[in-house]
């Protein structure tokens, strides 16, 4: 039996909203969803007009509908703002190659520039080389870490004052779950911040204007817009403990579909109290990113792929920090334990 | 992306003639249907009407090759994963309780992939 739409009462309904449970047609369900965006937009002044903004872009649902529904509201709102696409191109055969295409058709279908940096050129390391070295087993660590920086090298690149990644509803949920489980008190403080300020030279302000966005409304969002958009995970293994606080999620969600908003809630919410020991932001002695160590993450990965020792940057090895940036070579003992890379 | 097409096939006195539409990511994909993306079938004809809880029955029994895991969880699919019944949310027809038509379509996403 069809349902009406609850909003303008003339045509079929095609979904239920997860957040406010009302039943929408096509167009008032494209309407509700571009304004809410339009809304965390302007609560949280995210943009000042004249900026210019990169729109991270990997082809995948979040950052197409992402941005096809920026590049709607700067016109629909006269935001003013100058936006392009940055992406990252990790150097993963068969994945990012393809996702890659996507992106250079999204170019082409909302004539945005766009800009591609690969961790090869920034790094001298595809993440297929690294795979190589270090096996399927923290491969993530460095694709994560170097992707971070990636898009900062990216913004800096075009000059753009801020970027705009497509961090959904679920993902925020998932990240302050995920802080949680593992006692990360310093990401559990700034993980549902909806944007970063400059924490630094070489870092570029970021923002999530999706983040009150419920996946289930941005896959049909792109579902019924038709966007043209990549869904295929990445050849290199899941993020496995990522992959159990989604399955988790998911399955309160199937009982209750707030229970999204409402961690999102709880975290905004949750202060640290005073006397809890925080990392302090420094700066890294060799490129000049935030780094709290004197040697930032990527530093040290690329160090320990470059001598070979992959675990260099894989767990705490803050001892060695020194040694590394005088250069002085590492004891046999030490070399032994960052060799072995256990499969 | 695809979507429904719908009357494409004749109406059949034998049983229902179906399209499936699974939208997952490629290595799921490859283990539950063999990387198939479209079905057509034709369900046997029963004295009820098929409702979907036993066409997820069927579904599990008929087409999912390995892990099927990945696509049922008890006797609903799999959270995290849309059903659009004719291009709409199964959560406004009814979800397990539908009573299926002839020439239906019924796409199933995976949310559970990266964005």
């Amino acid at each position: 039996m069809p349902v009406q739409c609850s909003s303008c009462r003339e045509k079929r309904a095609v979904l239920k909203r997860p957040k406010t449970g009302h039943s929408l047609c096509k167009e008032c369900f494209f309407w509700a969803f571009e304004e809410e965006v339009h809304q965390t937009i302007k609560a949280a002044e995210l943009f000042k007009p004249g900026e210019s903004v990169g729109i991270a872009a990997s082809g995948g649902k979040d950052s197409t509908v992402l941005a096809h529904v920026m590049k709607l509201l700067n016109e629909r709102y006269n935001y003013g703002l100058d936006l392009m696409l940055i992406s990252v191109d990790e150097g993963i055969t068969g994945y990012r190659d393809d996702s890659l295409e996507t992106v250079k058709r999204n170019q082409q279908q909302y004539e945005l520039p766009l800009k591609i940096v690969s961790y090869e050129e920034l790094y001298g390391w595809t993440m297929d080389a690294i795979v190589k070295q270090v096996g399927l087993k923290n491969n993530c660590t460095f694709c994560g870490v170097f992707r971070r920086q990636a898009l900062d090298r990216g913004a800096i690149m075009l000059k753009v004052d801020k970027i705009c990644t497509g961090h959904n509803a679920d993902d925020v949920a998932e990240t302050v779950l995920m802080n949680v489980l593992r006692g990360d008190i310093a990401r559990l403080r700034r993980c549902t911040a909806i944007s970063t300020t400059s924490e630094g030279d070489g870092v570029v302000p970021r923002c999530k204007p999706l983040k009150y966005a419920y996946e289930k409304e941005i896959v049909l969002y792109a579902y019924f817009k038709k966007l043209d958009y990549f869904s295929t995970e990445c050849i290199y293994s899941p993020n496995a403990y990522r992959g159990h606080a989604r399955t988790f999620l998911k399955d309160l969600e199937s009982i209750r579909s707030s229970s999204i908003i409402d961690i999102i809630h709880s975290g905004e919410n949750l202060s640290v109290r005073d006397g809890v020991k925080m990392p302090v932001q420094g700066t890294c002695s060799r490129c000049g990113y935030i780094s709290s160590q004197a040697l930032c993450k990527s530093c040290v990965l690329l160090e320990g792929l470059n001598r070979g020792l992959p675990k260099l940057g894989i767990g705490k090895h803050h001892r060695l920090h020194d040694k590394l940036l005088s250069q002085q070579p590492l004891t046999e003992k030490e070399e032994r334990k960052l060799k072995s890379v256990d499969f | 992306m695809h979507t429904c097409n719908l009357g494409k096939y004749q109406f059949s006195i034998f049983g229902y003639r179906l399209i499936f539409l699974f939208f997952f990511n490629s290595r799921a994909s490859e283990l539950l249907f063999d990387g198939v993306k479209e079905h057509q079938v034709t369900l046997p004809g029963q004295s009820d009407p098929w409702d979907m809880k036993q066409l997820l029955v069927w579904i599990q029994r008929n087409l999912l090759k390995e892990r099927p895991e990945l696509f049922v969880q008890g006797e609903s699919v799999r959270p995290g994963i849309l059903v659009l019944i004719n291009d709409a949310d199964w959560e406004l027809m009814g979800e397990l309780d539908y009573q299926l038509q002839d020439q239906d379509c019924i796409v199933f996403i995976s949310t559970l992939h990266g964005g």
